[in-house]
């Protein structure tokens, strides 16, 4: 892969909230290559779309930035003034949100909308930013765009509107595309559209894509590395191969059960609920759900796990004492597979 | 467009129509005469009176014959200032109270939705509270209690503006920021209540991700959409301060149309409550087919159910 052009490190960040302080990111790492797509997975409150939030700069006023770094070709954005933040947002960092029906001004033309971004980040003239606009539009497939452009938001379908929300992220050609569930609101056949139009985009424009979803499904077309989030933390990252078909965390053997295949005969649900962060437990955070939870797993929290170069989990199940066991059957299916994908590699 | 426009004034027409109807009818109801020395006046007299202004006839004789003249652009002579015309005595009084009305709106609004904004972007800080407690307190005191402290304090302690009358753009200082407090007041509270809501819409955040300065996401987005409520406000409220007030009209001695419209309801001059009321009323049916208008323009997908129509 290409040059890292994205470095969290160590991030941790607290909410205060009447009930005390949340722990809601604690000790997460990952990295962004350029042109590269990575997915955060993880259920709803697991802090994947506070991680991107903090990298946007656009966390809420009760947020509080504990510790960590978040290197953007090696410049830390925690330490930049909201000034600064301004001139890189939607300029190198642009962000697509997850539900289109709301996330554009009801009374602004969709093409000054678009041209938005570029009045102000590249000084250009609202004349030669609406000629912006207009190609923009046309990339991102609005028919009739030449029309379209003097339409207000009410007058487009969610798949349009989504496209839209898409040409405004792109208009600057940044660097960094974060996208936060950017198809959970539309319809399958909807999703599969945008899904490409993104894929499709990210070439012409070489911008790397961070994307946020608790849709596996969505992942394994889209992702080159995929992130698992739980509580608030990395629990396993790898390439996409490698996290669907040889996964090494319960929890993402439990999320990958809970996803229909053609293949699978039944689905599972993963029992219980995540764990309060106002105070987390000690130990792995998903041990308590976890039917293959150790002794050691409620008194200390695993660390990374090498499974290869480019494929970690922290799970104590991967410690060599550990004793062996056999993962779900829908994860031994999966492990076979991989073995003979990469026993095809090395022929 | 055409055809709604024309069914709006077609509706506008018919509202007018009732309006004068019902006053009549309400007004015929009222106990008492016009006469302010009925126990001097012989029957006779009081008969020859009668016969004068037609107030002998039956009340539905009457009410034909106003409307009749109504149309004709006729709305009869005052029973209280040697036999003025009704339409002169409006036009003659309608200047200073319409001037002074537009005059406090303009400032209401102007500093209203700075307030409003203001609050709502400090949301829950001290200068939101400040905010409240001003608008609150705009709304809550009389303007005439304002008025009185305006006078003393402003213009016979400071002597800044003319203590009351009419004249130059300087008597009409003090009367228009007395008048429009309550405009003020009532426009902060709308603008912080819409302002608080949009800001915490998805596209506000987009226009955040955008990298739009905090100034340029108030004045480009929220303010456009924070006032669409505020709209349905305006329209009655501007009417109903340009077609007079009659406490500060007196306090300021303007010779303005509100003093007179409570004049002509103690004396029961018949044709000055007709003729003001049917002033208010043809005002108000204007300023709510032009906030109709003004709705399209502020928020478009209101414009296009208007033209489905």
């Amino acid at each position: 892969m290409g040059e890292r052009i994205l470095d969290v490190k160590n991030l941790e960040i607290d909410f205060h909230t009447y009930a005390g302080e949340v722990k809601a990111i604690r000790d997460v790492s990952f990295h962004l290559d350029k042109g590269e797509t990575l997915a955060i997975v993880g259920e709803s409150g697991s802090g994947k779309s506070v991680t991107t939030k903090s990298l946007m700069g656009l966390l809420a006023n009760n947020a509080l930035v504990k510790g960590g770094q978040i290197l953007f070709h090696d410049e830390d954005l925690l330490k930049k003034t909201e000034k600064e933040m301004q001139n890189i947002r939607g300029k190198d960092i642009a962000m697509i949100f997850q539900d289109p029906m709301t996330s554009l001004d009801p009374t602004m033309k969709i093409g000054r909308q678009i041209a938005e971004p570029l009045m102000k980040h590249k000084k250009v003239e609202k004349k030669k930013a609406l000629a912006q606009a207009l190609e923009i539009l046309k990339l991102v497939g609005i028919t009739d765009a030449e029309k379209r452009i003097n339409d207000y938001p009410h007058q487009f379908s969610g798949g349009q509107r989504q496209r839209i929300v898409i040409a405004i992220a792109l208009v600057c050609y940044p660097e960094i595309l974060i996208a936060d569930e950017p198809t959970t609101a539309l319809d399958v056949t909807i999703q599969a559209q945008i899904l490409d139009l993104m894929k499709e985009l990210q070439e012409k424009i070489e911008t790397s894509i961070i994307f946020i979803t608790h849709d596996l499904g969505v992942v394994a077309g889209m992702a080159d590395r995929v992130a698992v989030m739980y509580a608030g933390q990395i629990v396993e990252y790898g390439s996409v191969d490698e996290i669907f078909y040889n996964p090494k965390h319960p929890y993402t053997w439990g999320l990958l059960n809970s996803m229909p295949t053609l293949d699978s005969t039944n689905l599972e649900a993963i029992p219980g609920t995540p764990p309060d962060l106002l105070d987390p437990p000690v130990g792995d955070p998903f041990a308590a759900r976890n039917p293959y939870a150790m002794k050691i797993d409620a008194e200390k929290q695993p660390p990374f796990f090498k499974v290869s170069d480019t494929h970690y989990a922290a799970t104590w199940l991967l410690h060599p004492d550990a004793p062996k066991i056999t993962p779900p059957e829908e994860i031994v299916r999966r492990q076979k597979l991989f073995e003979q994908l990469e026993a095809k590699k090395e022929i | 467009m055409r055809k709604y426009l024309l069914k709006r004034i077609l509706y506008m027409v018919l509202t007018l129509f009732l309006v004068a109807t019902i006053t009549f009818f309400l007004m015929k109801l009222m106990p008492g005469t016009p006469y302010s020395n009925q126990e001097k006046m012989t029957t006779a007299q009081i008969k020859i009176m009668n016969e004068q202004y037609g107030l002998n006839k039956p009340v539905w004789e009457q009410y034909v014959i106003y409307i009749f003249d109504m149309l004709h652009g006729d709305l009869g002579t005052s029973f209280q200032y040697s036999n003025q015309a009704v339409s002169y005595l409006i036009s003659s009084r309608i200047g200073p109270s319409a001037q002074l009305g537009f005059q406090a709106m303009v400032f209401g609004l102007f500093f209203g939705i700075i307030i409003g904004s203001v609050a709502a972007i400090n949301h829950n800080t001290w200068i939101d509270t400040t905010a409240t407690v001003v608008s609150i307190i705009g709304k809550s005191v009389p303007n005439f209690v304002l008025a009185v402290l305006l006078q003393y304090y402003i213009a016979l302690k400071l002597g800044w503006f003319p203590i009351a009358d009419w004249g130059s753009f300087s008597y009409t200082v003090l009367p228009t920021i007395a008048l429009g407090v309550g405009p003020l007041a009532e426009t902060a509270r709308f603008i912080r209540t819409g302002m608080v809501d949009v800001l915490n819409s998805d596209y506000i955040e987009l226009a955040r991700a955008k990298g739009l300065s905090k100034f340029g996401i108030v004045y480009h987005h929220a303010l456009r959409n924070s006032l669409i409520p505020l709209v349905t406000l305006i329209g009655p409220y501007t009417v109903a301060l340009m077609t007079g007030s009659m406490v500060i009209e007196n306090i300021f001695s303007i010779p303005g149309i509100g003093e007179q419209f409570v004049k002509s309801i103690l004396t029961n001059d018949y044709p000055t409550i007709m003729g003001v009321t049917m002033l208010f009323s043809v005002g108000l049916v204007l300023i709510i087919l032009l906030t109709d208008i003004v709705y399209g323009i502020i928020d478009p997908r209101i414009r296009l159910a208007g033209n489905g129509d």
